[in-house]
């Protein structure tokens, strides 16, 4: 189901841990929420749960208001960071609540419910593990389980709270994976949350980017990472080289020198430039360049990662180049960059 | 010998006193001597006193002394007493403790106090307290008065002073746990589609019924043993208003030594049993216990 975020706003207290939030999250979508610590994504997830009641705004769940309905009339799934699984219930009980504890208007027979619970274990991969309590999982089966319990009750939307935030690198990049498939196979709407951006890159259709309590940029994973759209998103997705340059004649100088680059149609004045490490050319000779002197190089797999001191500025840059390319510390090296953005303060 | 007795009273399993770090034998065995000759000497040696007086004069004086219709009449009241304040506490005891742990509130701390009042104070002083306000001088006393309501030195005034001392042990049992366990479990319930009832009755009472057992336990073993608030508010009027431990002090004083240890054997009892349940519940279930207190 589409699910629109209007306006929102959240307060604790006087501190807005949300501001104007405006979000439009498309049907069958999967969507992430990432940014750093206390950003506030999980707020936004736990609003359009309904756990949390917006200070003002709106949340439509296609086109009804959603915002006067409680977290149960909404009919969402959300998966905690810690799984928060029922520890006295077995794996399926926990499956098969959200459907038990409908009003027997709505409640499946005994036996459908039983089905479901176990066609669901089936899908999450937990076959045989039915009669286990969640005391005798590893933590990736029980994040496998508080999926399949979200997803018993076919909710609107999924919202996932950090969902492999506890566990280690190798059960992360496997349920990555594993939570594509599921989710091109049954289609759910879902919204997750991390601040790991490789799994945000990797995993959703769309990124959203917050930062203090606002969205930065929505888009997707391409969009953000090749054209974000403000310094934040450029310091925060990837890495990434900052230099103060000056806009003169449309052509860029740092200090004295000219990069060149040439930026037609920017105002004049003082300006941050940003680019990525792998995004330059080397260049032999220096006619309009970045110059400076190796102080580090080390080499990772294919591609070599060197810091360099720029002349005419204090900030090191760090860049890649191809792994044959000799960079001993004290060489000197020209480059250019080939991709890059300004911004100013 | 003296190893198998006291490793489960220190607490643990004999792996415990085998995993013995540095201490030498002598320190060890003289540790384990100290206690055992000070539990001998103030609970032990008592509990044999309060038997043995009791059966001085063979079982049959025994039961006569229990038969008597005044001491009979104080176990009823006993039991009427605790059957009232104790599930009113276990009421009061989650109710407060949800409150405490699960809600953010202004006066959150001066409430949590609140529920320590009744430890902390002396239970003459609460029994007092019930005195003032519905003593014949008081303020509600001439009203309740001229109602036909009588509080004071009746079965209501007894219940109500039991109440309020007994009222920290479920409380005090379930704040702590239900903190611990934080308010995820509850919110995911509440997220799959369950009411709040069903989301106490399914969610959180499975996860706090160890601890609601032992405050239970604790609660009703002090409703039936509390002798100083009770003291103040009963009057001691015979066969009407006189509890078991008001009834041990009567007969006590009147030199029926059978009677007065008859009547504290029982309450002896009732404190041994409560040990035993809540020995045989941690033994039993530890597991179950441990796991639902992690997490
Ligand atoms: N219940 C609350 N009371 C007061 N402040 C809160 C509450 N919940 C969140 N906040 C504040 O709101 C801000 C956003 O919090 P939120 O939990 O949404 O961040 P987050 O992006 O999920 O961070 P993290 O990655 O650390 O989980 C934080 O500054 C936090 O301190
Ligand atoms: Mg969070």
């Amino acid at each position: 189901m589409e699910v629109r975020v209007q306006d929102i706003r959240k307060d604790f207290g006087r501190f807005p841990a949300l501001d104007k939030v405006s979000l439009d999250i498309r049907s069958g979508e999967l969507i992430a929420l990432l940014g750093p610590s206390g950003s506030g994504k999980t707020t936004l997830l736990r609003l359009i749960a309904g756990l949390e009641s917006p200070t003002d705004g709106t949340i439509f769940f296609g086109d009804d208001d959603a915002s006067k309905k409680t977290v149960q009339q909404r009919n969402i799934g959300f998966v905690f960071q810690h799984y928060a699984l029922f520890r006295h219930m077995t794996v399926i009980d926990n499956v098969a609540f959200g459907l038990k504890v409908r009003p027997s208007s709505r409640r499946p027979a005994a036996a459908d419910i039983r089905k479901r619970a176990e066609d669901l274990i089936e899908l999450v991969q937990l076959g045989g593990l039915e009669k286990r309590y969640p005391a005798q999982l590893s933590g990736g089966q029980r994040q496998r389980v508080a999926l399949a319990r979200a997803m018993a009750v076919e909710p609107n939307v999924l919202l996932l709270d950090e969902p492999f935030g506890a566990l280690d690198a190798q059960v992360r990049k496997e349920l990555r994976r594993w939570l594509r498939e599921i989710h091109d196979r049954t289609g759910h709407t879902t919204v997750f949350v991390t601040h790991d951006q490789d799994e945000a890159l990797e995993l959703a259709d769309r990124v959203v980017v917050m930062s203090k309590g606002r969205i930065e940029q929505v888009g997707t994973p391409d969009e953000i990472y090749d054209t974000p759209n403000s310094p934040f998103v450029f310091g925060f997705i990837g890495q990434s080289n900052t230099l103060p340059v000056r806009v003169e004649n449309g052509q860029l100088w740092l200090e004295d020198r000219s990069i060149g680059l040439s930026a037609p149609g920017e105002p004049e004045g003082p300006a941050e430039l940003y680019f990525r490490p792998h995004d330059i050319d080397l260049l032999d000779g220096c006619g309009g360049c970045l110059a400076g002197v190796v102080t580090l190089s080390r080499r990772v797999a294919g591609t070599r990662h060197v810091e360099l001191d720029i002349a005419g500025s204090t900030r090191r840059i760090e860049i890649e180049l191809p792994s044959d390319v000799a960079a001993t510390p004290g060489t000197r090296i020209a480059f250019r960059p080939n991709r890059w953005r300004l911004f100013r303060s | 010998m003296a190893h198998d007795a006291v490793a489960p009273a220190a607490g643990g399993t004999s792996e415990m006193v085998r995993s013995a770090t540095s201490e030498s034998r002598l320190a060890r065995y003289g540790l384990i001597a100290l206690s055992l000759a000070f539990v001998g000497l103030f609970l032990v040696l008592p509990l044999a006193i309060v038997f043995t007086e009791a059966l001085r004069k063979g079982p049959g004086a025994f039961f006569e002394a229990i038969a008597d219709p005044e001491t009979w009449a104080a176990i009823r009241l006993t039991l009427l007493v605790a059957a009232i304040a104790v599930p009113l506490n276990l009421v009061f005891g989650i109710a407060a403790a949800w409150a405490i742990a699960k809600f953010e509130f202004k006066g959150k701390a001066f409430l949590t106090t609140l529920i320590d009042l009744p430890f902390s104070v002396s239970p003459v002083i609460s029994g007092l307290v019930f005195v003032l306000l519905f003593g014949s001088h008081s303020l509600l006393g001439p009203w309740l008065g001229s109602h036909g309501i009588k509080v004071l030195f009746a079965v209501p005034g007894i219940v109500l002073a039991t109440v309020f001392v007994t009222f920290p042990f479920v409380a005090r049992e379930l704040i702590p746990l239900m903190q611990e366990q934080g308010t995820s479990d509850e919110e995911a319930a509440l997220s799959l589609g369950a009411s709040g009832w069903q989301t106490f009755w399914y969610v959180t009472l499975p996860n706090i019924k160890w601890g609601l057992l032992y405050g239970v336990l604790l609660c009703n073993a002090r409703a039936m043993g509390e002798f100083g608030a009770v003291s103040v508010v009963s009057g001691h009027i015979r066969g009407m208003t006189n509890t078991m431990p008001l009834q041990v002090e009567i007969l006590y004083n009147e030199y029926n030594f059978i009677g007065a240890f008859a009547v504290a054997t029982l309450l002896a009892l009732l404190a041994l049993v409560t040990l035993v349940i809540k020995s045989l519940l941690e033994f039993k279930f530890s597991a179950q216990i441990a796991a639902a207190r992690k997490h």
